[in-house]
């Protein structure tokens, strides 16, 4: 989902907000959501615009858990992991996961750039524990054959798309 | 109105101006420890070092707590020892312990606690990061296995300096001190003030040391070494060796210097003369055109980086004119050129960001750079620590012929304000000594960031204005751009207070600062020749090496000066 | 419709009271994010394509217009009862019907809404007794529904219900007949106490805003609910938005405030939409904007969407993340009603405690006081999760027992397991165990037992939970979500997690609970803000609970709960053996020893436990155990 940052879109997006200092979180959650990960060559347009240094937008994005400096894939599963999902056995969901996607240790995007795999410390919907959400779409009640099965779907739905 | 009372360690204390707990601790003589507190910077609150507990057992962090009448505490008991311990157990736990082989070691303030709180064992395995220390700067490095991440050097980056190299990353466990995208800070917004060096509690970020270089060059038999000291090194290098800060020691630098090794000795505040000449007829110069902005003095090579890397537009309004230092790396390069050997020029600097000018491509010659190293106030006192050079038998001596005239006007180039007045003595019209003393009062001396003075100079008023310290010079910046402040002269100087405060100074508290200034303000009041120009040398040389070619030896053009003016 | 005078908006409540009244019969379909994700919506949509098609006048939204008796079906905000959703209610029966499919919507209409008769097979039955009505159900039965009143009774998207209850009349009461005096004192008497988990009196704090001289102030509303296991203020926000609005108001009018932020977390997506809309439904009809209902007093709402920070539910830190910055608390005084967002005077409340306020200022303290108990008045709204029979959202009077919410409400611990332990206040709370089960849940009975009502997630540990997982889980969370500001909090986490990992996995030392404690005390003594301070309490209560547990696992290398994988034991049954060596060639540790047509053995220093060797063995002469 990587895509060329485009410099009208970036200075509508930063105009939009009257190019102000505090609306810096709101700026990037907004570039994020069109490019799906904050684009290097965003920072120097940004700072300049807001006034802020670069190492601030970078301390900044690098403070909130769900800024990503990585291009992120087509689907993006998070597996919440909070206390409810937790003791109703969350971990071996997202092993599974991790396992079926052949994700090294240290990934959490394939290599392809359709499936990012995270976890969330809590979704508040303890009360289907355990939960994981696809693009913000909630999935209740999750077992790791549930997972396998939701995986092979949107690996049907990619192939679609592709086609 | 009084303020009411404290009650400190069972010591009455009356409530002054202190705007916390810990300044009126420390007013009554406790030297309660912090690694995140400083007075010119904002409230951190981050090592919880300074915590005290009051008399209901309740706990205060000193810093951020005001005075209040009938407040009762204790600094020093047992809990509080035991917390204090074990923060800088969990500090060391997480840090690099290769002491003898830090460049901070002896003058690292986690080290000093750790030895007199006794911490002799750690109960946790060391964790420390251990990536590459950044050697890319010429100024500074940095080691994050020694960072304690009191942020001292993040708020002095961005609250005082503005500069904005560096900021925190990431968080928890994993934050570190980082520019954008972690960059070598060669590439990142540094201007390599050294600011953050001279805040840092640790050897996290310490000034680059080029001492070995500079022995080895005056190890060799057929290596001609001169060296210049600049004016603010006299006035601050003596602390090391139990002067009071500001008493002038230059003579016993001269003889220390030549006890080391080198050949010659200069005094750069001989060059100061010829800055402030070229600089003095640029912005007479600069007076008859029209100009929407004024003329920046190029002194600060931290400036100097700083509108490179952030207000490029302004360059072309900066002055031409070299540094006092390369100024006369190029009269001393002529003078020695012929001389046989091979000639190697060192200079001796209250400054880091000096490491990087010298450096520059402008500023050599056939490849060579003028001025081949620079070193600290800080790494000369090392040097003749290491020499074992007893500093209390050395006797005063002056520097070397030919360039051993000097004025008045050249020595307080290290204070903030100093060029500006060197160059108003210049121009002024009135030439008496009431004139001189007129300028002294005009309001260019004294500490405060931003200082502003008005000027009649040839029946025309000149409105001025002396910055130091970046952060104040990037406010004075924006006004200028927006319009709403107007100066035909304006002085910059990067480091608060200017070159005596210098990142390679020894670390001195507000006060003394003050007593570095005062020092070289006094050191003009004894020398003879007040006024550049009347140094006899001047005429000398303008008539000699620099005949036809002052332009061509004395200034600089930075890539963005041929631009033109037309903001 | 702009409504520009105390007459309008009066006006505009008898008008939608009437139009709701006309609505004879009502579906009410849970649309909270559990029975969304179960499928509510398309069973809303069903139900409206087979009512019209029976030719049945239907109305998904109230209309504006005057009209006749219709059926109306409405999302609603979350009934509460998430285990057993979707849910759908039809009133006027009072119906309710319990994980309800699209198949199941045909009967549903001709069954119930046509012909008025219950379906046994959709309604929640126990212990072989079936529940037809939804105030029958044990469940809602104990509960004190005041600020999850309109949960599940009204659309949650819709300002045109919430006036027809009587919506914005404490608003009204507060701008028109009260002063800003009359506002804080009547708050300060209803003993209010803030429900993000300090319980600071908010009737107090707001005092402290308007005494400030400074200008602009601000009213901030903290929807950062990032406690793992809590989820209450995400109903309220979603499904009565414009309650929590309301109170935000009236505190505007209190402490003389204009502007005010809500803070939503991130992973929150329809509690921004549905407060999106309420704001901008609340300001076209002129509830927000500028000299509200023709008065002086003008307030306008904005959201920021944090950005996945735990710490930010800290005021200053949330303040400073409004602000663009990272979200690190900073110190304190000045406090944040001194010198808040952008330095300013600044009411900062979570959610619950906004939602709070308009029936506090519309019934009187007195009557707030009436539930609770004496120090902690009202109501507390819980998120009761983990091993529990009915999971879910509930709401009780203060002083409630942990054995009305477990065993009344909850309906147990499912599986025949016993109860072990519930953790109260999320991260920053500790556990209560059985000798709990009858302390009175209030402010401060819960901080003398070392635990905390935090912002009210209850998670419920059944027996076959292992006690220093938990711990180590909590800290493990923590540690993520130190901000790294200040020493204590960054490293002192760091390294209990380091000490409960080893622990848990088997190389645990005797000195190891001491040095947990001595980390513990001087974190929560010295670190810089309250989430610091409160994060060795889950450590400290399963040390304090549960010492056993945590000798077990060092001294005996035994986990008690059968949960550390590390724990485990494997043996090779002598008689079971017949020396095939096929084990010891499937062992990656090279753990298993042995002579060929002799049994062999597992030497369990050098097992890894990964149970490799169990797959091997064609004799079943492996054996775990713990």
């Amino acid at each position: 989902m990587s895509q060329e940052l485009s410099a009208q879109l970036l200075d509508e997006i930063i105009g939009a907000h009257q190019n102000s200092p505090s609306a810096v979180i709101a700026i990037l959650q907004d570039i994020q959501e069109r490019y799906h990960y904050i684009p290097k060559a965003a920072f120097a347009p940004l700072a300049h615009r807001v006034g802020v240094s670069e190492a601030s937008i970078y301390s900044v994005v690098t403070f909130y858990e769900n800024f990503s400096l990585e291009p992120k894939g087509r689907f993006i599963f998070k597996v919440c992991d909070g206390t409810a999902c937790h003791v109703r056995k969350s971990t071996p969901i997202l092993e599974r996961l991790r396992k079926e996607l052949s994700l090294a240790s240290d990934e959490v995007t394939t290599a392809d750039l359709n499936f990012t795999v995270e976890t969330v410390s809590c979704l508040g919907a303890c009360g289907l524990a355990p939960v994981l959400t696809v693009n913000d779409k909630v999935y209740p009640a999750m077992t790791p054959s549930k997972v396998s099965t939701l995986l092979a779907e949107l690996k049907e739905e990619l192939s679609h798309e592709t086609n | 109105m009084t303020k009411g009372v404290m009650t400190i360690d069972g010591v009455t204390v009356e409530i002054g101006e202190e705007r916390n707990v810990l300044e009126l601790i420390r007013k009554t003589g406790v030297e309660l420890p912090t690694f995140c507190y400083h007075s010119e910077l904002s409230i951190y609150g981050g090592c919880r070092m300074c915590i005290v507990e009051d008399d209901r057992g309740g706990l205060i962090p000193s810093c951020s707590e005001e005075p209040r009448d009938g407040l009762v505490i204790k600094t020093n008991t047992q809990r509080l020892r035991r917390y204090r311990r074990n923060i800088l157990e969990l500090l060391l736990a997480n840090h690099c312990r290769d002491c003898t082989v830090c460049g901070r070691s002896g003058a690292c303030r986690l080290q000093d606690l750790a030895r007199s709180f006794n911490i002799a064992n750690i109960r946790f395995i060391n964790t420390a990061l251990n990536p590459k220390t950044d050697l890319s700067s010429k100024c500074v490095s940095k080691d994050l296995n020694k960072c304690i991440l009191c942020g001292d050097c993040v708020r002095v980056c961005n609250e005082i300096q503005q500069v904005g190299a560096i900021d925190f990353a990431n968080r928890g466990s994993k934050m570190r001190v980082s520019t954008s995208f972690d960059a070598p800070i060669s590439e990142s917004s540094c201007v390599g003030c050294g600011q953050c060096a001279a805040v840092c509690p640790t050897g996290a970020i310490i000034v680059k040391n080029d001492i070995s270089d500079v022995w080895r060059e005056l190890d060799k038999k057929d290596t001609l070494v001169t060296v210049q000291v600049a004016p603010a090194v006299r006035v601050a290098l003596g602390q090391a060796f139990g002067l009071a800060d500001g008493e002038n020691s230059m003579g016993l630098i001269v003889a220390a210097l030549r006890r080391l090794g080198f050949d010659r000795v200069f005094d750069t505040a001989t060059a100061a003369d010829l800055t402030v000449r070229e600089e003095s007829r640029e912005f007479a110069q600069s007076l008859l055109s029209l100009r929407s902005m004024p003329l920046f003095t190029s002194c600060c090579p931290a400036w100097i980086n700083f509108v490179e890397k952030h207000y490029p537009q302004l360059t072309p309004h900066v002055s031409t004119c070299r540094s006092p230092m390369q100024m006369f790396a190029s009269v001393i390069g002529e003078e020695y050129k012929n001389c046989g050997q091979r000639h190697v020029h060192v200079a001796v600097m209250p400054c880091t960001a000096k490491k990087f000018e010298a450096a520059r491509e402008e500023f050599k010659t056939n490849g060579e750079p003028n001025v081949h190293y620079v070193l600290t106030t800080q790494e000369l006192i090392q040097m003749i620590q290491q020499a074992g050079v007893i500093w209390e038998d050395l006797e005063a001596e002056g520097v070397d012929t030919p360039f051993s005239v000097l004025s008045g006007a050249g020595v307080i180039f290290g204070v903030t304000g100093g060029v500006t007045e060197a160059v108003l003595r210049e121009l002024a019209d009135d030439r008496s000594s009431t004139g001189l003393k007129k300028i002294a009062f005009v309001g260019v001396r004294g500490q405060e960031g931003l200082k502003e003075a008005k000027v009649t100079v040839g029946g025309r008023e000149l409105a001025i204005a002396v910055v130091s310290g970046l952060g104040n010079a990037r406010n004075l910046i924006k006004e200028l751009l927006k319009g709403s402040r107007k100066y035909d002269f304006v002085e910059v100087m990067a480091c608060p207070g200017g070159c005596v405060c210098g990142a390679g100074q020894p670390v001195a508290s507000l006060p003394h600062r003050a007593a570095r200034g005062q020092g070289l303000y006094a050191a003009d009041r004894l020398s003879s020749v007040k006024r550049s120009e009347e140094n006899p040398l001047m005429a000398i040389l303008y008539n000699g090496v620099l005949k036809d070619r002052a332009h061509e030896l004395l200034h600089v053009h930075y890539p963005g000066h041929e631009a033109g003016s037309s903001i | 419709m702009r409504l520009t005078s105390r007459a309008d908006l009066q006006q505009a409540r008898r008008f939608y009271a009437r139009a709701l009244a006309q609505q004879t019969t009502k579906i009410l379909v849970c649309a909270g994010t559990g029975c969304i994700a179960g499928g509510a919506l398309g069973i809303r949509d069903h139900l409206v394509e087979l009512l019209t098609a029976k030719g049945q006048k239907v109305a998904v939204t109230l209309t504006e217009e005057p009209h006749g008796q219709e059926i109306s079906v409405k999302s609603s905000g979350c009934h509460g009862f998430c285990e057993m959703g979707p849910l759908v209610r039809i009133e006027p029966s009072g119906y309710l019907y319990i994980k309800v499919k699209p198949e199941d919507c045909e009967e549903i209409v001709e069954e119930t809404v046509i012909n008025g008769r219950h379906i046994p097979r959709l309604a929640y039955s126990f212990n072989d007794k079936i529940f037809p009505k939804q105030d029958e159900i044990p469940f809602y039965q104990q509960q004190t529904r005041l600020v999850l009143e309109h949960c599940g009774q009204i659309d949650a998207t819709s300002v045109k219900e919430y006036l027809g209850l009587g919506g914005y009349s404490a608003f009204e009461k507060a701008l028109f007949d009260l002063s800003p005096d009359d506002i804080i004192k009547e708050l300060s008497d209803s003993g209010l106490r803030g429900r993000g988990g300090g319980g600071f009196p908010a009737g107090k704090k707001w005092a402290e805003v308007q005494r400030q001289k400074a200008k602009p102030k601000y009213v901030v509303c903290n929807g950062d609910e990032g406690d793992p296991g809590a989820f209450m203020d995400r109903s309220v926000m979603e499904g009565d938005p414009h309650r929590m609005l309301e109170g935000m108001l009236i505190s505007g009018i209190a402490c003389d405030a204009s502007e005010a932020y809500i803070y939503v977390r991130a992973e929150y997506p329809m509690a921004v939409n549905r407060l999106k809309l309420a704001i901008e439904e609340a300001t076209e009809r002129g509830l927000l904007g500028d000299n509200i209902l023709g008065s002086n007093f003008s307030f306008r709402i904005k959201i920021n969407r944090g950005a996945g920070a735990f710490v930010c539910g800290e005021g200053s830190a949330l303040t400073s993340s409004i602000e663009g910055k990272r979200g690190m608390p900073r110190v304190k005084p000045p406090r944040t009603a001194e010198k808040g967002l952008f330095n300013q005077p600044t009411v900062l409340n979570n959610v619950e405690t906004f939602a709070n306020v308009p029936e506090i200022i519309n019934k009187g303290a007195k009557w707030h006081r009436s539930f609770g108990t004496s120090n902690s008045a009202g109501t507390k709204a819980f998120a009761l999760t983990g091993n529990i029979r009915n999971t879910g959202l509930i709401e009780v009077p203060m002083g409630s027992t942990l054995r009305t919410i477990i065993y009344d409400i909850g309906g147990g611990i499912p599986d025949g397991k016993d109860f072990k332990a519930v953790q109260i206040g999320g991260p920053s709370g500790g556990c209560l165990t059985k000798e709990h089960l009858d302390l009175p849940l209030d402010f401060d009975s819960l901080k003398k037992v070392g635990a905390m009502i935090g912002s009210g997630g209850l998670v419920v540990m059944d027996s076959e939970t292992c006690m220093v997982e938990v711990a180590r889980f909590f800290m493990n969370f923590i540690q993520n979500e130190s901000c790294g500001k200040c020493v204590p909090c960054r490293e002192g986490t760091k390294r209990m997690l380091m000490i409960l990992e080893r622990i848990v996995t088997g190389r645990g030392v005797v000195r190891d609970l001491d040095l947990l404690l001595e980390l513990a005390d001087t974190i929560s003594n010295t670190a810089l803000c309250g989430l610091g301070k409160t994060a060795p309490n889950p450590v400290v209560s399963t040390i304090r609970h549960f010492r056993s547990e945590y000798e077990a696992h060092i001294v005996e290398k035994r986990c008690p709960g059968h949960v550390c994988a590390k724990m485990k034991r494997f043996s090779i049954e002598e008689d079971k053996c017949k020396g095939c060596s096929k084990c010891a060639q499937a062992c990656p540790s090279a753990a298993i020893s042995g002579k060929v047509k002799e049994p062999f053995f597992i030497d369990l220093d050098k097992c890894v436990r990964c149970g490799a060797c169990i797959n091997a063995c064609k004799f079943q002469a492996i054996q775990e155990s713990w």
